[in-house]
């Protein structure tokens, strides 16, 4: 969609935002920091009404460059936290009121602000071999009433909190992931995520490619999401370009999609029974995924980095044996799931695991921003492809799969479920492809209009969103990913306190976040 | 802590042992099956790649050690990762000055396999094989070069070609425009060397200075 | 049924009159040797059940395990046990040195000395005598002990986690297993394990004559008896997806090797005990009143029916283990205390009532 944000200067910010949400905009989908040059630094703003789907973008913008400051919003919502760290970490804009304004990606000793335009990162930072010590307080900035600027230190962990180090390095983290517990006995107190480990820098890497460029880098975020991701990306550029794909892409790049979310599913599956212990059910995933990999590899070239959406089409037409080979995959993945009812889904032990344990409200999920399987599993309706149908899922009948505890079991039911749901969407799309071509003409240099665009999809795991701002050049102004998983690694400080341990890992492999996805 | 919906005692012992039965038969079900293990060097005769997968870029050479790379750079230009680097060589043919391929450098260390340099290829000159035995020891193996020692380019008739009929895409709708340059003998001409590049080069300065 | 002792007593007579050893040297040499004998045993048993563990686990998931090293695999272990060898043991700088080293060593000597006192055929047991279910249950304790020291020793927080977990199951798991060998003796009237199995030579297997209660008795048995050598799904005190290794986290080389080593051998020990117990150890399997079979089961020799049987139940734990995920610390006690236990105290009541009104085989 086309963006246009309504500019609100930063001292009325406040005002209109509290409105807003008290006018019913409960959800903020994504929180953009931007360098305008010239006109100062600012942040895009979108907000999403749950109930009534209405989205609305709005913009602020401060002018000073040596001390830029805006006020908070994550009083409102309480993922603007974590948005506001990220946008913090990247631009140095100060979010005054902010409870927590620490780095979030980068080190603690970093010098400067690596996503403004006018930032020397290699020369301000050496390549450093020691360790950085991580804070245990950090900072709030306050305005007062008479314009000043107070500063006062919160406390993350305390003197006597036994701090457990959850990662870089650990088996359930699913990546190098870095958690800091504070734990009480076997209870979780407090968790704090440290990210960036694995932070490429993906966005501004963008701001110096050509568009078809950028699609490469976007499979390599959320690995388990790559077709929808590329999709994404397509999509919002497509749409700003205002060029039409034909039918047979638009079903095409459906299947792959729903392909791609069984077998996001399948090793989420295998990776939470690997989390509780369960190691034969994790390769019974394993050995179905791997059926789905041959029907991608056979098609796009790919197992994991499929290298399939262009800008205008896809890459190659489907393979011949596609067809056949999906037909044929379909009813043992049916046999196969009941299989895994069977070991794992009614084992007394999973059960009495995941049934109660790491519970999220619906108000919660929205609060939170956790989209997708985790939002659906609290009974937030937030199916993309229910809600703004793209591609060809208009034309195909499917279920929302909701659920209401918001538990461990429900979030992990979500993702079963949604595997058969995905097969009924294939087999109903795979009979009649329609013909078409594979590709659109493009113009050899492909420059984006002017403008702001958002596009977004279901990915495996949630909403997976693009923000492109273009000022009509060859590369983007600033391509912006809203991350599934940032979301959700935030809100397992809220889901696991008060747990154990053990559910900790529950509760992270249920919430099925992918590390390269949340650093990008 | 446990379970929402409280069993009684002795309804959840058994419950969980029905459970837990189902779960010890599913097991020894699969005990039977067929094992789904691929023995890797074993079956190296068998194993076949799909004919999409990308394990390394290369460059075809005919039997006459010819290739068809006619030195143009738009893959060095299309890639995004500085993967590709083509060196020209000038050499002088009937008193003209003629620019042919000297080294096709491809570092397979650094590609990402995005296509993007096979598809900007106006000749077809380059493509992805098959290989999938890439693992080596010493990084700088990885730096290869493409074009056979003492390979030249294939000669081609003078009538231009026309645009080669690939599916289309973003790039290869640019073959269109250099075609008839590069056919006629790849002369260099003075005033542009090369065809317009479809992708100019990434620079972060470039990004710099837009604002 | 062959009878071992004949041998044994040949090579103490061999000793003391061919060879005219004094007696204290003869019995210093006998005990030499049945060191001897034990830890080959231990080392033999803890490679076949490593590899043996590594193709069941690998058949359960559609795998065929390992294939590379030797003819199907044999080598593997022989591979890893000489990789094992060779690994620095790596000493950290604010570990309690003394506690730490100690620690492997307190998991092997227990699981030794239980090891020993399997009766491995008629007349071969190195350890007998008449209050052996007791001493079996107070020796295998000690490992606790062992892992609390790793987990304290370590000075680490993985390893203090997994240990006070190790310690709240082992513990609390001794009083199942303590209950069900209870119901046993009580049938048995003798905690001897040399007379306890003899007693089932004669009589049948304990599992038959004391029935419901027995089989009762013997699935909690198999229950405990798994949690109290950590082994999944009881295995939260090693917890590898939580505590990454749990108590032996900071170990490395043979003395790492050595915590490996005792969990496998715990394993093949509560299998033995599960045998000797309640499946008749060493002796073969009678059916009442088919002589024909039976004399044919008495030619098989009782070390073969003791391993068999025994081996029979150690796949039996190994396939519990591959087919459940891991139980929460909470659940594991409440598994414990609100089911095990209290089903075990009225089990030994019922075979208290059976064998007070002689209602038993």
């Amino acid at each position: 969609m086309i963006l246009d944000p309504q500019l609100i200067a930063p001292s009325a910010l406040k005002a209109t935002m509290a409105q807003l949400k008290a006018e019913g905009f409960d959800f903020l989908v994504h929180l953009t920091g931007m360098d305008w040059g010239e006109e100062g630094f600012g942040v895009v703003y979108q907000l999403e009404n749950t109930t009534t789907g209405e989205h609305r973008s709005y913009r602020t913008v401060t002018a000073d460059r040596e001390h830029p400051m805006l006020p908070t919003v994550s009083d409102l919502w309480e993922i603007g936290n974590i948005y506001e760290r990220e946008v913090y970490d990247f631009f140095g804009i100060i979010f005054t009121g902010h409870p927590d304004m620490r780095r979030i990606f980068l080190r603690e000793d970093w010098v400067g602000y690596p996503l403004r335009k006018d930032d020397k990162t290699e020369e301000q930072n050496p390549f450093k071999l020691e360790n950085a010590e991580l804070a245990d307080t950090t900072t709030q900035y306050d305005v007062q009433e008479d314009g000043t600027v107070t500063t006062k230190q919160n406390i993350v962990f305390e003197e006597d909190d036994y701090v457990i180090n959850f990662g870089p390095q650990h088996p359930s983290t699913h990546g190098v992931l870095h958690f800091r517990i504070a734990v009480e006995g076997e209870r979780i107190k407090k968790i704090d995520p440290v990210l960036g480990y694995i932070h490429r820098s993906i966005e501004k890497i963008n701001e110096g490619m050509t568009y078809p460029q950028t699609l490469a880098l976007t499979e390599r975020m959320d690995y388990l999401s790559a077709m929808q991701n590329r999709h994404a990306l397509c999509m919002v550029i497509e749409q700003a370009m205002g060029v039409e794909v034909s039918d047979r892409v638009q079903v095409i790049r459906t299947i792959m999609d729903e392909l791609q979310r069984i077998d996001s599913h399948l090793l989420y599956f295998s990776c939470l029974c690997q989390d509780m212990g369960a190691t034969t059910p994790f390769l019974y995933g394993f050995r179905d995924r791997e059926l789905v990999l041959d029907i991608f590899e056979e098609t796009t070239g790919g197992r994991l980095i499929f290298n399939y959406n262009t800008i205008g089409g896809v890459m190659h037409d489907l393979h011949p044996n596609f067809c056949r080979r999906v037909k044929e995959f379909i009813p043992v993945m049916r046999k196969n799931l009941k299989e895994y009812h069977d070991i794992f889904t009614g084992n007394v032990i999973f059960q009495n695991r995941s049934k109660g344990v790491g519970v999220l409200t619906k108000e919660e999920v929205i609060n939170l921003g956790c989209t997708g399987g985790t939002g659906r599993a609290a009974g937030w309706h937030n199916d993309l492809r229910k809600l703004r149908p793209y591609a060809a899922y208009d034309r195909v009948d499917f279920k929302e799969i909701t659920f209401t505890e918001g538990d461990s079991f429900a979030r992990y039911m979500v993702r079963l479920l949604e595997i058969e749901e995905s097969l009924h969407i294939i087999e109903q799309l795979i009979d009649n492809i329609p013909d078409g071509a594979t590709q659109e003409k493009m113009k050899p240099i492909i420059k984006v209009p002017e403008g702001r665009f958002y596009a977004a999809v279901e990915s495996s795991r949630g909403q997976f969103g693009v923000y492109l701002e273009s000022n009509g050049d060859k590369s983007p102004y600033r391509l912006h990913y809203r991350s599934v998983g940032l979301p959700l690694v935030y809100a397992m400080d809220k889901a696991c306190r008060g747990n154990f341990i053990a559910d900790f890992v529950t509760i992270g492999g249920t919430f099925d976040y992918i590390v390269p996805d949340v650093d990008r | 802590m446990s379970n929402h919906q409280e069993n009684s005692y002795f309804g959840g012992l058994f419950s969980g042992i029905k459970s837990l039965a189902i779960g010890l038969y599913t097991t020894m079900r699969e005990l039977f099956v067929k094992k789904i293990t691929q023995e890797y060097p074993e079956n190296r005769a068998e194993l076949k790649m799909f004919d999409r997968f990308r394990g390394s870029l290369i460059m075809p050479h005919n039997e006459n050690n010819e290739h068809k790379c006619i030195s143009c750079h738009l893959c060095e230009k299309a890639c995004p990762n500085d993967t590709i680097k083509v060196i020209d060589e000038v050499i002088e043919v009937d008193g003209k000055k003629k620019k042919i391929l000297g080294v096709y450098e491809y570092n397979l260390g650094k590609c990402m396999f995005c296509m993007l340099c096979t598809q900007a290829c106006p000749q077809d000159a380059i493509e992805f094989d098959q290989s999938f035995e890439n693992a080596v020891f010493d990084r700088n193996v990885l730096n290869m070069r493409l074009n056979a020692e003492g390979s030249k380019c294939v000669e081609r008739k003078p009538a231009p070609k026309p645009a080669p009929a690939k599916p289309v895409t973003a790039q290869s709708e640019t073959t269109a425009t250099p075609a008839p340059a590069t056919a006629t003998a790849n002369e260099v001409k003075s005033e542009s060397p090369t065809p317009e590049p479809v992708v100019t080069p990434k620079s972060e300065t470039s990004a710099d200075k837009e604002n | 049924m062959f009878d071992f002792s004949i041998v044994t007593q040949w090579i103490h007579s061999f000793l003391l009159t061919t060879l005219g050893l004094p007696e204290w040297l003869t019995i210093l040499t006998e005990s030499v040797l049945v060191a001897l004998v034990i830890i080959t045993l231990y080392a033999i048993f803890a490679i076949v059940l490593i590899y043996m563990e590594r193709k069941v686990c690998a058949a359960f998931q559609c795998r065929l395990g390992p294939n590379r090293v030797g003819k199907w695999g044999l080598l593997q272990v022989f591979s890893d046990v000489f990789k094992m060898l060779q690994k620095e043991i790596i000493k950290m700088r604010n570990s309690d040195r003394f506690l730490h080293d100690l620690a492997p060593y307190f998991m092997v000597a227990a699981s030794m000395i239980t090891f020993a006192c399997l009766p491995w055929n008629k007349g071969a047991h190195m350890l007998d005598f008449n209050i052996g279910i007791f001493f079996i249950l107070a020796i295998s304790s000690v490992s606790v002990v062992g892992i609390l020291l790793a987990g304290w020793g370590s000075n680490s927080k993985y390893p203090l986690i997994g240990a006070m977990r190790s310690g709240a199951q082992i513990i609390s798991y001794e009083l199942s297993i303590g209950l069900t060998m209870l119901t046993v003796v009580a049938m048995t009237g003798t905690m001897q394990i040399s007379e306890i199995v003899e007693q089932q030579y004669e009589e049948g297997w304990n599992l038959f004559r004391g029935h419901i209660p027995a089989i009762i008795a013997f699935i909690i048995y198999l229950i405990a008896g798994n949690a109290e050598c950590n082994r999944g799904p009881f295995d939260l005190p090693e917890g590898e997806s939580e505590l990454t290794a749990g108590y032996h986290t900071e170990y490395s080389g043979m003395h790492f090797g050595y915590f490996y080593l005792a969990e496998y051998l715990n394993l093949f020990i509560t299998a033995g005990i599960a045998t000797t117990v309640f499946l008749g150890g060493w002796s073969p399997l009678h059916i009442p009143s088919f002589d024909g079979f039976n004399h044919i089961m008495d030619m098989v020799p009782g070390a073969v029916w003791f391993i068999g049987k025994t081996m029979f139940v150690v796949f039996l734990l190994m396939w519990e283990r591959w087919s459940f995920p891991r139980l929460r610390i909470d659940q594991i006690l409440t598994l414990e205390w609100k089911y095990l236990m209290p089903i075990s105290l009225v089990n030994l009541l019922l075979m208290a009532t059976l064998v007070a009104f002689g209602l038993h085989f």
